[in-house]
């Protein structure tokens, strides 16, 4: 299983904050992403226009989900491909060691696939005697280092250069420990000519999905190197595995959603493959694979519907929410502690794994409103944090302390003689800590916020009293 | 109860508890319905051609202009350029045969799937989309999908009165070629050659799929 972390939140973002390596890592996010996006998103008249079409086709999908899942599979089965239906992640690893165990598999070469992830397919094959090998350069490099992704687009975001030329030399031993491997390209050379021999001699090929199309029973995988490519078409057998709100009905909703895709995630117009698979390989057909099985996962999202998180279901992996994120930059996505990182993973991870285990993340927000700003589907991410707090502290999850002081700033601020003496008072508490250079470098009661910064010394008086001389003034103006 | 019936009772429940699904299905968007937003480009053919170009080059693609009776020779020229040796990859495609007949003094070909030792790949596309200088690429015989990533380059044929504005214009084409709610085993939406930017979000072109992608235009 994927170890769940994410009760540890906070000491795990406190440890990465102090990790070097992972600091350096993640200034290239910073940059690159969000200048790319801004770039993309000019560069179409009808982005905008897009995203609201995007929103609107994905609010009728799930308006009618059990209808287009019917449908979905319906087509599946015409075109002679084999659909499982998936309750939890442990029906979905039962479904597909199934499926490579009567195939008699020895090696299995994988897609980049975030569900594979949820369900932690790997450590399920590997337990079972399966080689599960991940192509994804990126998926590639942590596989080596017995990690998982950070980043649900750019998996290994958080390794610098440094860290895989030492990983291929440890893990590449049969190759001369001399060879030269100090660019980028020599390292992609490299690993792409261990990959081939794998991709060759796989049994089985596991992919994931963006998106499901009813009208014809075809899955659709967005990727850049050909890795997804290859480990569909060489093996014997397909497998799918895909979330059930993947669905879109028709071709040309595929390709609307398509257009904010790219644009959202790396800044491309299009991403280099966007693959079409309909069924196993036909009569004539010279290459493909002789069997394709789609595997629907629920795990927790039929049971959003209806609720307050059901926009979450628009969501389309993109990973601008995260690239975005001034809570992701600095403390990167393992801190998270589960498989989705950033604001799309503090929404998501509590639906799907529990509220008790992932009550931290929605706390890891500024509510800067970023994230929302960028989202081609237009989720109201911060929104739907605030609906998790609430109900964090509605279940009385939240740290005494936590509670009791809230609670205390409650009766105090309904009362306002009392809220705007304390306040002044301790404006001017604050002045005098500010000290020469109008810094605060620790402050009583929150060390965890000036650990890592300092806090601007307040003006000495509060907002309310500022505002009335401001008005007395103004009054002595006229 | 099966999980299949668990999960979309669950969904049912959840979205139309007393729901008509006679009634609902009359809602369901179709191919007729759901055409959206679509960019504007330009109307006449030649601007659509020139886009496509211009997208596929920033796409990271090569792209040429060929009349039918030169496509074998700007081929042979582009592996010359290119310090390859003029043996290439094929499949059964009619059209490609057509364009490729009689050049044996320049090209050595040999024709089916491609099991990763070809240096060089020839397929001929359905289509190609002016939006981003995408090409549309169907599997079978004619075009196998192991020549569209094994070989380390792939030439792509493509037919002038194939480039269209937008994708929506090549899925009409589709749907009339395979039938309503039909498709071929696979459709490749290719755009430009295979790339990453995993290690240190460094763009390198050329990862699992071809390093190099060639498109020649024929112009009738
Ligand atoms: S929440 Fe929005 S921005 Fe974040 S990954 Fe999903 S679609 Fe992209």
């Amino acid at each position: 299983m994927v170890e769940i972390t994410s009760p540890a939140f906070k000491a795990n973002a406190r440890s990465a904050m102090a990790d070097e390596q992972l600091q350096k890592a993640m200034g290239h996010v910073r940059h690159n992403f969000i200048d790319k996006r801004a770039t993309a998103a000019a560069g179409l008249d009808e982005f905008e226009d897009l995203r609201d079409s995007a929103v609107a086709i994905k609010n009728h999908v799930l308006e009618y989900l059990d209808l287009y899942l019917e449908k979905y599979e319906e087509k599946v089965i015409e075109s002679g491909g084999h659909v499982h239906w998936a309750a939890t992640a442990a029906d979905a690893r039962g479904q597909i060691l199934d499926i490579c165990r009567k195939a008699g598999a020895k090696t299995v070469t994988k897609g980049k696939s975030m569900i594979s992830e949820e369900i932690a397919l790997n450590d399920s094959l590997a337990a079972n005697g399966i080689e599960p090998v991940e192509t994804d350069l990126g998926e590639y490099i942590i596989q080596l280092r017995g990690e998982h992704p950070s980043h649900i687009i750019a998996p290994a975001v958080h390794v610098t250069m440094d860290q895989v030329r030492e990983d291929f030399l440890k893990h590449h031993t049969h190759l001369p420990p001399d060879r030269p491997l100090d660019e980028p390209e020599q390292l992609l050379r490299e690993a792409r000519a261990i990959l081939r021999e794998k991709f060759l001699s796989a049994d089985v090929g596991v992919t994931g999905a963006n998106f499901l199309v009813a009208e014809s029973g075809t899955s659709v995988i967005v990727t850049n190197e050909g890795n997804g490519d290859l480990t569909q078409t060489l093996p014997r057998i397909h497998i799918v595995i895909a979330s059930i709100e993947k669905i879109v009905p028709t071709l040309e909703d595929m390709s609307q959603i398509v257009r904010v895709l790219a644009r959202s995630a790396t800044g491309q117009d299009m991403s280099v493959y966007t693959t079409l698979s309909t069924g196993p390989r036909r009569e004539g057909d010279p290459d493909g694979p002789d069997e394709y099985h789609v595997v629907l996962l629920d795990n927790g999202r039929s049971s959003m519907i209806g609720t307050e998180f059901q926009d979450m279901l628009r969501c389309i992996r993109c990973g601008a929410c995260m690239n975005h994120c001034p809570v992701y930059h600095a403390i990167g996505g393992h801190a998270y502690g589960w498989v989705y990182p950033g604001p799309m993973g503090a929404v998501l991870s509590p639906s799907l794994i529990g509220v008790d285990k992932a009550g931290h993340l929605p706390n890891a927000s500024t509510f800067c409103g970023r994230c929302e700003s960028v989202c081609p589907m237009h989720i109201p991410l911060p929104k739907m944090m605030r609906h998790w707090r609430e109900r964090e502290f509605e279940k009385h999850l939240s740290p005494a302390t936590q509670r009791g002081s809230i609670r205390g700033w409650a009766w105090v601020a309904k009362r306002p003689l009392l809220y705007r003496t304390i306040a002044s008072l301790s404006a001017r508490f604050l002045w005098l800590l500010g000290g020469f250079n109008r810094r605060i470098k620790s402050l009583p009661l929150a060390s965890g916020w000036t650990r890592h910064r300092d806090m601007p010394a307040p003006e000495g008086s509060t907002f309310m009293s500022q505002w009335r001389e401001h008005q007395a003034s103004l009054k002595g103006d006229l | 109860m099966s999980q299949r019936d668990e999960i979309l009772g669950r969904i049912r429940s959840a979205i139309a508890p007393n729901g008509n699904d006679t009634e609902r299905r009359k809602n369901l968007r179709t191919h007729l319905t759901s055409n959206g937003v679509i960019p504007k480009l330009p109307k006449s053919r030649a601007g659509i051609q020139t886009r496509f170009k211009e997208r596929a080059i920033v796409a990271d693609a090569t792209v040429e202009f060929s009349k039918p009776e030169a496509v074998a020779k700007n081929i042979s020229k582009y592996l010359r350029d290119h310090n390859l040796p003029a043996i290439i990859k094929t499949g059964d495609d009619q059209r490609l045969r057509k364009l490729l007949k009689g050049s044996d003094k320049l090209l050595e070909i040999s024709r089916g799937i491609s099991d990763g030792n070809d240096l060089v790949g020839v397929s001929h596309a359905m289509g190609g989309v002016a939006e981003t200088g995408t090409l549309f690429m169907t599997s079978g015989k004619a075009n196998p999908t192991t020549l569209n990533f094994l070989p380390e380059t792939h030439i792509v044929v493509v037919n002038e009165n194939d480039v269209e504005a937008n994708y929506e214009d090549l899925l009409k084409k589709l749907r009339r070629k395979f039938g309503v709610g039909k498709m071929p085993r696979v459709l490749n939406m290719i755009t430009g050659p295979s790339r990453s930017a995993d290690i240190e979000q460094t763009l390198i072109l050329g990862a699992h799929g071809p390093l190099r992608l060639h498109i020649i235009i024929v112009r009738n």
